[in-house]
């Protein structure tokens, strides 16, 4: 018993959020600013990674007005030119402008990010929530299935569910949202655990079962005193996963299995302009690579000082 | 204790068993077949297509294929390639070695970096070096591995001094132990600079509360030296939930040879599952990612039980 306690531990999120409603009960008046303000001096990488994310929303929202050029228009003629006022980052082996596809690259990342975590905390949220408050068989067959599903080796799982959910006729765009279904079903593996963990651990209390004497029924438990114990932690985890769920589209992406071309991802443009034509243009594989980190450090910066922020008791873990 | 042991390793079957069954659903599900792939363009062309299939045994029924392969695995036997009929067994033999070196290699390098890190950013908290420290940890996290191998091997082929590019060939450790780690400690440290942004983290995390103990305070009392404090009674307490994300980490690590191994050309077990993949290779496919879940699964069970024996105060019931 001690064992999985202390597991879980590790795990952001698995334990129970009871302080932070105190904490905003104490704080009467929100002032948003004033509450930008103390968050940027108490956590200054948690601000710079903010600020980097805001930077990343923005190019990924206007991206149509930002980018010089269309993401796939390009001629053979411009084909890897190295930088230069009417390309900035120069062009890459077809021509397309290096630039304005980084800028088209923060949209689909950001895209796949997003829609990563909202499927799979959403999906993590309802089988946690079940597997925990009813328990019993289906909890046990259930867990099993997450035992396999989570020592699978998640690349060979994404790639394969990628390729089966993908054939020759699946448009680039729609090709974004396989890629991230896909990896929202990874991330709800390990998610599930902890939604389960924290249901468990309130399942008992005795106000449980006072509503239960009350006569409430299971869905009204569930929506009026399970949700809200499981959201914070919920919370948490979708931001921190977010910055994991983008570098999981470039690595599948890079290896081929992400978001089919014209559609510019980061990861693909490292694999197919950046490696095969480096000689003739180094600084192709050197701008996607730098939009990947400094996207994930930035999304990662976000999270580890919001989770500290809103929960302080899991701070360090992961 | 064994009690605890024995319900672990009963657990260890039913998962298992999910994923063999979940790898060999999947497989079949991907789009052509190992006949189709060898055929390539000239499949049309092809009489005896079916022939080929009726004799590799994919013409059978899946619950037929599957009850064969998982009877063979109960005996040993992994069964042959259907790419080239060679036994998978020794494929992996061949091939085993050399993943393990890597992942070795970059567990090594990674607690060398995180290790030495952590303790000197707890040491000095809320300092600038702390925030540098902590940063490099996330920017490390958030970092693609295959874009620094990518890196790794075309910068040094261009820059002005002293040229140099990977090997080609791969030299077996056994055969040339020096060309062998030459060619590895690249991957490895990249491998392990993956790696070990979490563990820094959780080792500065630990140090920052076991630093707040008494015994911390009786140590400097009775004037222990500060190396001593920290190395020999700090860090020595905070290692031990170290050793439990070494097992969270096992997953992360056979992602990275994967991708690592087919980056650098090192003939892993990585880039075989890769391979195997692209030629619907089922039995290969089945047989790598059966390895590779039992290694995560019993790599998390000895973890958890070498966590009884660093802390005796935990007991399993």
């Amino acid at each position: 018993m001690r064992s999985e306690q202390t597991k879980l531990a590790t795990i952001p999120g698995a334990l129970p959020a009871q302080a932070s409603g105190r904490d905003q009960a104490t704080s009467q008046r929100v002032r948003p600013f004033a509450v930008l303000w103390r968050f940027a001096r108490n956590k200054p990488l948690g601000a710079v990674g903010g600020i980097i994310v805001l930077i990343m929303m923005l190019t990924a929202i206007f991206a149509q007005q930002i980018a010089p050029y269309a993401y796939d228009a390009g001629k053979g003629a411009d084909r890897l030119q190295g930088p230069s006022l009417h390309h900035l980052l120069g062009t890459d082996n077809l021509g397309r402008d290096m630039f304005s596809r980084i800028i088209f690259g923060a949209r689909v990342s950001i895209e796949v990010g997003f829609g990563a975590v909202l499927v799979g905390t959403g999906l993590a949220t309802i089988l946690g929530v079940l597997s925990g408050y009813f328990g019993g068989l289906f909890d046990l067959l259930f867990q099993r299935l997450i035992d396999a599903w989570i020592a699978f080796p998640a690349l060979v799982l994404l790639a394969c569910l990628v390729t089966i959910m993908t054939s020759k006729k699946t448009s680039s765009t729609s090709s974004i949202i396989i890629v991230a279904i896909v990896i929202g079903l990874i991330v709800a593996g390990g998610s599930t655990r902890v939604v389960r963990s924290v249901v468990i651990s309130i399942r008992d209390m005795p106000y449980m079962e006072s509503a239960r004497c009350v006569g409430c029924n299971h869905l009204r438990i569930i929506l009026r005193y399970v949700l809200p114990n499981v959201i914070a932690p919920i919370i948490i985890l979708a931001t921190v996963q977010l910055g994991g769920a983008i570098l999981a589209e470039s690595t599948l992406s890079f290896l081929g299995f992400g978001v089919k071309p014209p559609m510019p991802a980061w990861g693909s443009m490292l694999a197919t302009s950046g490696q095969q034509f480096f000689l003739r243009a180094p600084s192709l594989a050197i701008w996607p690579g730098l939009a990947i980190s400094l996207a994930v450090f930035g999304f990662n910066m976000l999270g580890d000082a919001l989770r500290d922020v809103l929960d302080p008791r899991l701070r360090g873990s992961r | 204790m064994q009690r605890y042991i024995l319900r672990r390793l009963l657990l260890t079957i039913p998962a298992l068993f999910g994923v063999t069954l979940i790898v060999s659903a999947m497989v079949r599900l991907l789009p052509g077949d190992a006949v189709t792939i060898m055929l390539g363009d000239y499949g049309q062309y092809a009489k005896d297509a079916d022939d080929l299939r009726a004799k590799l045994g994919l013409s059978q029924p899946f619950q037929v294929q599957y009850v064969k392969w998982i009877g063979g695995i109960a005996h040993g036997d992994f069964g042959q390639s259907l790419r080239d009929r060679t036994p998978i067994a020794h494929e992996l033999a061949i091939r085993l070695p050399v993943t393990f070196e890597l992942g070795l290699l970059g567990l090594i390098v990674s607690l060398l970096i995180a290790i030495p890190l952590g303790v000197y950013s707890a040491v000095r908290q809320d300092t600038l070096s702390d925030y540098l420290a902590r940063s490099a940890a996330i920017a490390m996290l958030a970092i693609p591995g295959f874009w620094l191998a990518i890196l790794a091997i075309t910068v040094p082929s261009i820059w002005p001094w002293h040229k140099w590019t990977p090997p080609l060939r791969y030299a077996r450790l056994q055969d040339n132990p020096s060309a062998n780690l030459k060619q590895m400690i690249l991957p490895a440290i990249i491998l392990g600079i993956g790696l070990s942004g979490s563990i820094m983290r959780l080792t500065r995390a630990q140090m920052l509360e076991v630093l707040r103990q008494d015994y911390i305070r009786t140590s400097r009392a009775k004037g222990l030296g500060e190396r001593a404090v920290i190395y020999r009674h700090a860090l020595r307490n905070a290692i031990v939930p170290i050793v439990t994300l070494l097992g969270l980490n096992m997953a992360v690590l056979i992602s990275g040879t994967v991708v690592l191994e087919s980056i650098f050309v090192l003939p892993g077990m990585g880039r075989y599952l890769l391979d195997s993949l692209n030629s619907r290779d089922y039995p290969a496919v089945q047989a790598v990612v059966l390895l590779f879940a039992t290694v995560i699964i019993v790599f998390n069970l000895v973890v958890d039980l070498l966590y009884a024996w660093l802390d005796p105060r935990i007991r399993y019931s």
